[in-house]
């Protein structure tokens, strides 16, 4: 049986359900990675150049640790476009050529391009030479795609009841997990999925948030077209998908009535984020908003602390609520 | 309607031209300088890129002087540029300043939609004037780029480096003002002939190709002005990319001129095998051109956190290791210690003169 390696990583959190789905149905093992920890990181930040962002690095340590198995195929597709007229970040697109040029002792790499910017024919077509790797039956593996499909939209269902997209994974793979939507302030929490969800990275904020009382709102939980209904209100279509997504969903939960107040996880050095944060800031001026900048820094009390400083700063509002409106400035 | 425009290097000369000539009253932003800095830094997103910040001031300066146009080119991402106009425009908005946003695009690379957009621009103006301001704006970027190569050339070769500077300073100036062909033959070939006349000491210098992204690259202020540092080291320096270049590969179609991209694009290959936007994929593939053509070194140079440069500096070290050359990367922000760029250019060129001197004994 082959085995295939999976970063747990970046559009792992968007994605698995459908490729583990694919590769399953085709017969090969897919081995991920763990979960990130001190190790991960600290194995990323040796092998990635200092400026790339912090996910990335994150990435790179995952792979890391996958290259100790005895793997036959290490499966990291080049992102550029998952939706026409949008793009994802440079960074992305270059993913499989900077592992090369940073890791030796690489397995056999599977890179398909998905670019969907024009037409979904190029990836179709890699997607059909990788199910060759399997299998000789074009059948099979274009059954074993619609499979993935059918499956990731259950796992993005499952997420849509107020799931962060890792555990919503965790649920659709048998564990069980309880939800807490009991919380005293409703939060709406956005950030990209790969630093949002990851625990590691975002030094758990969404399971910190909980713990004190208020129950999280994801994007995720928003409609599809709702989000792109506000955010087709912009001058310009944003060109970067996730960016896109978040000024989307800010802005429908500015609208949200039962929402307190937003906070905007981003990782430092982030290209897009460093617009959009800027962006929502400015269209964002009926509700509270925070803009969280993290790195590979370890200070939890700093984070603590703000949040904390966040969360009462809301329910004072709430108490206050016969004056109406306090600036979110002091 | 008062029109202004970012800088970017010498380009100013030939916007200039063109905005002149479609009849527009120009207001020029005032030359890149720390004011420029400080209000870009103070009103934009702390991690923007450089260029965004260099862009709003020089917005800010020429809207104090009385510009109420703003003249801006857009673009299609993936590089954070094409979405500068809509930041920029957010900025000044809150600021408080009246004016109009004139926004370029060129969707598909197609020269008719660009020439559209500028004689729309233009105050009256038939497509034939148009069209000759546009001719007449190539015809003096042409000769400005001559003058610059003239200059990389003669700078590191010459005795009496202050003079080779004046004499550069001052011709682009004299082609500033030139208002004919006529007059920008003369300037052209008057200053030409004095940079050839300059005494040389008759020593190889070393030789480095710059790459990276094009506003660092073009941009004197934006790069503490790496170019004239190395030539005083008498390190000639190469620009992996001029602005007529880019102008031809991306909004005229490559329809004026022969285009060097896809040779880039071959020689990228298999270290980078996708554009990766900005000018990534053109950062690697000069890389390896440069290292085929024996040159001694390249530096990289761009916008701290700028993405594509990012892409590009992770694969340079397997291409510095394959194709055997060394490479530096320099990333600019807005702080301003030029010893510490300074103190690198001079270990980077010794390491190189080092290098030269070891090869050439062994063998």
């Amino acid at each position: 049986m082959n085995k295939i390696g999976m970063p747990r990583g970046l559009f792992y959190y968007y994605y698995y359900p459908l490729y583990k789905t694919f590769f399953s149905d085709l017969d090969a093992r897919v081995i991920l990675s763990q979960k990130t920890t001190r190790i991960t990181i600290d194995q990323g930040i040796d092998a990635a150049v200092d400026e790339t962002c912090f996910p990335i690095k994150v990435y790179f340590g995952h792979v890391k640790e996958l290259c100790r198995y005895d793997l036959d195929y290490l499966f990291v597709p080049r992102l550029v476009s998952i939706e026409p007229r949008s793009y994802i970040c440079p960074k992305f697109m270059g993913v499989p050529d900077m592992l090369r040029a940073s890791i030796d002792n690489l397995p056999p790499l599977i890179d398909i391009t998905v670019d969907l910017s024009r037409s979904d024919r190029v990836y179709k077509d890699q997607l059909f030479k990788t199910g060759k790797l399997f299998t000789k039956k074009t059948g099979r593996i274009k059954d074993a795609y619609e499979h993935g499909k059918q499956e990731l939209a259950y796992c993005q269902a499952i997420a849509a009841q107020g799931y962060t997209m890792a555990e919503a994974i965790d649920i659709w793979q048998g564990e069980d997990i309880e939800q807490q939507l009991n919380g005293s302030l409703r939060i709406g929490v956005l950030g990209h999925g790969y630093s949002l969800y990851d625990e590691a990275i975002s030094m758990n904020i969404i399971s910190r948030l909980r713990q004190m009382g208020c129950t999280v709102v994801l994007p995720e939980a928003l409609s599809l077209e709702e989000i792109e209904q506000e955010a087709a209100t912009m001058p310009k279509r944003i060109f970067w998908t996730l960016g896109r997504k978040m000024v989307g969903s800010a802005l429908k939960m500015e609208k949200m009535a039962d929402i307190d107040g937003i906070i905007y996880v981003a990782c430092f050095g982030c290209g897009p984020d460093s617009f959009i944060g800027e962006i929502i800031e400015r269209k964002v001026s009926d509700k509270a908003y925070m803009l969280i900048i993290i790195d590979e820094h370890t200070g939890e009390g700093g984070l603590v602390t703000r949040l904390e400083a966040f969360c009462d700063m809301l329910k004072r509002r709430r108490r206050h609520k016969i004056e109406d409106y306090i600036s979110a400035y002091g | 309607m008062k029109i202004t425009y970012p800088h970017m290097g010498n380009a100013h000369i030939a916007i200039n031209a063109m905005l002149e000539n479609l009849k527009l009253e120009v207001i020029p932003p005032p030359p890149i300088s720390k004011k420029t800095f400080e209000l870009g830094v103070k009103h934009c997103p702390e991690f923007a890129c450089m260029p965004l910040k260099i862009n709003l001031g020089n917005f800010i300066e020429a809207l104090d002087l009385g510009a109420d146009t703003i003249l801006m080119a857009g673009g299609w991402g993936p590089c954070r540029f094409g979405y500068y106009a809509q930041v920029e425009r957010d900025i000044l908005e809150d600021l408080g300043f009246d004016f109009e946003m004139v926004i370029l695009e060129a969707p598909d690379s197609r020269v008719s939609e660009l020439f559209q957009q500028l004689q729309a621009l233009g105050q009256n103006v038939s497509i034939w004037e148009a069209f000759k301001a546009l001719k007449f704006a190539w015809y003096k970027l042409q000769v400005v780029e001559k003058l610059e190569r003239s200059f990389a050339y003669i700078h590191p070769r010459a005795a009496d480096k202050n003079r080779v500077e004046d004499i550069y300073d001052k011709g682009l100036l004299e082609l500033e003002r030139a208002q004919d062909k006529s007059d920008i033959d003369e300037a052209g070939s008057k200053n030409l002939d004095r940079l050839n006349q300059m005494v040389l000491t008759g020593k190889k210098p070393l030789k480095i190709g710059l790459v990276g992204e094009i506003y660092t690259v073009l941009e004197p202020m934006a790069n503490y002005s790496i170019a004239r540092c190395l030539g005083r080291l008498n390190v000639e320096v190469d620009n992996s990319i001029y602005i007529s270049d880019w102008l031809n590969d991306h909004l005229l179609g490559s329809l004026v001129k022969k285009s060097h991209q896809k040779h880039l694009v071959k020689c990228a290959r298999p270290y980078l095998n996708y554009s990766v936007g900005g000018h990534g994929l053109e950062t690697v593939g000069s890389t390896v051109d440069y290292a085929r053509k024996k040159y001694d070194g390249v530096i990289q140079v761009g916008p701290l956190t700028c993405m594509p440069e990012i892409v590009a500096q992770s694969v340079l070290s397997s291409v510095s290791k394959e194709e055997d050359i060394p490479c530096m990367t320099l990333y600019f922000d807005e702080h301003a210690g030029t010893a510490g760029i300074q103190t690198r250019l001079e270990a980077f060129t010794d390491m190189l003169k080092r290098k030269k001197t070891l090869t050439a004994l062994t063998h």
